[in-house]
């Protein structure tokens, strides 16, 4: 026997009130977990931004478009190094439901903008610069519909319409492109915006936005004023924002992510804190005179101290871990489904280390006043407790 | 430090007050007591004459206001609450009326617990128990737990957990008063042979007449005082 022993064996005495607490506590790192990796997800877009890439919208939202002759313009100001210009498709596939992140784009300048996120053979490079007709699909995406290189897709749009008045576009899939970094996300469908621009029946020469990457990070500043005074009282104003800022105001059209996470798991956190807290306190103060016994044979008040943060650390981690498992299986298992809004949704190491230092804290927070109690308790007091 | 020749307990001038609400209430003023190594104490007295203060106080587990206490030639009342613990751990075995035994652990896990507070190892730590166990007779029921024993068995693992650590004063608050008479005949026949035959100093708080027959002699405490009787062997 040792010390672990014997906090084992206290923590389960009760076993009925011991597995309620562990269920108490596996439900709030489940949701600590499933929270805080979609909110990594939705995220996901800032934290692969990089600091060199700026993107110019309209000023009133990013909803509304702009014109393509801002493209050349932008490209000439001092400071550009590589600019591109997108069109939000608003895709689906056969059925509403079936979402579809597709943009229009200048197939050239894309690949080159995009060149450090994925990885694109030469054939592909030189085939959708000549295929009009043709789009690229990540490979994320390739595998969620199972669609094969050559395949012919429909892919409807919820905003544009075609000139003969259908929505449905059919598109040839001519290749498909693999992240190189891991946070690049491949869910994606890209098409090249000559061809859609000349087939749809409004919004002709408008584009969503542009995307550019400055020639040093110290650019941004000048690059980012001299192009909003360009277009200063001019029917389309621009606000120019670094990529980062660009993701998040995108993440928060969702509502704010980090804020409803904050609020669902700080309050079960909270709640649930103060039952095991509470629970702790009842049990050891039932162990009042067994703790006045151990004293009695020798065994300091640092060391009960440490027993009883001990029983509540392992009560947490007994509880948290497989609470984190739940988490994993709940997320492979919504994963597929929600792979167009969440692309990147994943119960990442980072979150399970933080997750598991949450627990240590949980265990020393609920553990800490019966610990003390424990520690301070007076063996004449305990031992005459009936 | 005093000599190993020095009785096992020494009592000068001790005084030791309670106070409950406004009043103070005195057990002790001035006691002085002195108890050889090797001795068996029965102490008797009316209930609140302080005979399990005395007990407490001598186990290091309370503190005296004035006076001095050497116990196992250690001054008590010189030490700090952690020092008071080590020693609790090395020199006293105490055997309580109602057990106090770890309801969770097996009779050779709560015998096994003063161990956890060696150096000793695995190995030896199970010797000690079964030795402990084989001398109140519970060799057979080492993994057997509280619930699943008698009153007398579990007291004898409480005594097997006191003689564990082999302590030199085993410290004993009415040990039978919780057992009827024949169990209680064989938990006192087991203290006397520990004293008798394993030399261990013992001191015994009880009510029972019959108990403190066991001992040497018998210390009758009356408002704070001793009145000594010596028995029979």
């Amino acid at each position: 026997m040792n010390d672990l022993v014997l906090i084992r064996k206290n923590l389960f005495r009760r076993k009925l009130r011991a597995i309620l607490m562990m269920v108490s506590i596996l439900i709030a790192f489940a949701i600590f977990a499933v929270l805080a990796s979609f909110e990594r997800a939705f995220n996901a877009g800032q934290d692969r931004a990089t600091p060199d890439r700026l993107v110019v919208l309209n000023k009133i939202n990013f909803t509304q478009p702009l014109p393509i002759s801002y493209y050349n313009r932008v490209a000439a100001v001092d400071g550009v190094a590589q600019i591109n210009h997108f069109s939000w498709f608003g895709g689906y596939y056969q059925e509403p439901r079936n979402f579809v992140a597709a943009f229009a784009v200048d197939p050239e300048n894309w690949m080159k903008l995009r060149d450090s996120d994925f990885v694109f053979s030469p054939e592909i490079r030189a085939a959708f610069i000549r295929e009009r007709t043709g789009v690229l699909v990540g490979a994320r995406m390739m595998e969620k519909w199972g669609w094969k290189i050559g395949d012919h897709i429909p892919i409807s749009s919820n905003i544009w319409s075609q000139k003969n008045g259908s929505h449905a576009w059919d598109f040839t899939i001519i290749g498909s492109f693999t992240a190189r970094i891991p946070q690049a996300d491949t869910n994606v469908m890209v098409m090249s915006y000559d061809y859609f621009n000349e087939t749809r029946s409004f919004g002709k020469d408008l584009i969503s936005w542009l995307a550019l990457r400055t020639t040093s990070v110290a650019a941004n500043e000048r690059v980012t004023n001299a192009i909003d005074g360009m277009f200063a009282n001019s029917p389309y104003e621009t606000r120019t924002d670094s990529e980062k800022a660009f993701s998040k105001a995108f993440a928060a059209q969702l509502g704010n992510i980090a804020l409803i996470v904050e609020l669902v798991v700080g309050a079960a956190f909270v709640t649930i804190l103060m039952i095991v807290g509470n629970t702790m306190v009842m049990t050891v103060r039932e162990r009042t005179r067994e703790i006045g016994v151990l004293k009695t044979l020798g065994f300091s008040g640092g060391r009960i101290l440490r027993m009883v943060l001990g029983e509540s650390i392992l009560l947490a981690l007994l509880g948290g871990l497989p609470g984190l498992g739940v988490a994993l299986l709940l997320i492979a298992r919504v994963r597929d489904s929600l792979m167009s809004f969440v692309p990147t949704l994943s119960l990442y190491p980072d979150i399970v280390a933080a997750a598991v230092g949450l627990m240590v804290v949980f265990g020393i927070i609920t553990g800490l006043v019966p610990a003390l109690n424990a520690m301070r308790l007076n063996i004449v007091t305990a031992l005459g407790r009936n | 430090m005093s000599s190993p020749n020095s009785p096992m307990v020494g009592i000068v001038d001790l005084c030791k007050r309670y106070t409950k609400g406004k009043e103070t209430i005195t057990i002790f003023n001035g006691l002085n007591l002195a108890i050889p190594r090797g001795d068996f104490v029965a102490m008797m007295g009316p209930s609140g004459s302080g005979k399990t203060t005395l007990l407490n106080l001598l186990g290091g587990i309370d503190r005296s206001d004035t006076g001095e206490i050497e116990v196992a030639s250690e001054r008590l009342d010189r030490l700090s609450e952690s020092e008071l613990s080590r020693w609790r751990a090395s020199h006293i075995g105490f055997i309580f009326q109602f057990y106090n035994l770890m309801p969770m652990l097996t009779a050779a896990q709560n015998v096994e617990l003063p161990l956890l507070l060696t150096r000793l190892g695995r190995k030896e730590r199970r010797q000690r128990v079964e030795t402990a166990l084989g001398v109140v007779g519970l060799a057979d029921r080492v993994k057997h737990y509280p619930k699943e024993m008698s009153g007398g068995q579990q007291q004898r693992v409480a005594i097997a957990r006191a003689i564990v650590s082999d302590p030199a004063l085993l410290l004993c608050d009415e040990p039978t008063g919780d057992l009827d008479r024949d169990t209680a005949d064989e938990i006192l026949s087991i203290l006397q042979v520990l004293n008798r035959d394993l030399g261990k100093t013992i001191v015994m708080v009880t009510h029972d007449p019959a108990a403190a027959r066991y001992a040497k002699r018998s210390l009758h405490l009356d408002k704070g005082n001793f009145i000594e009787k010596e028995l029979a062997a």
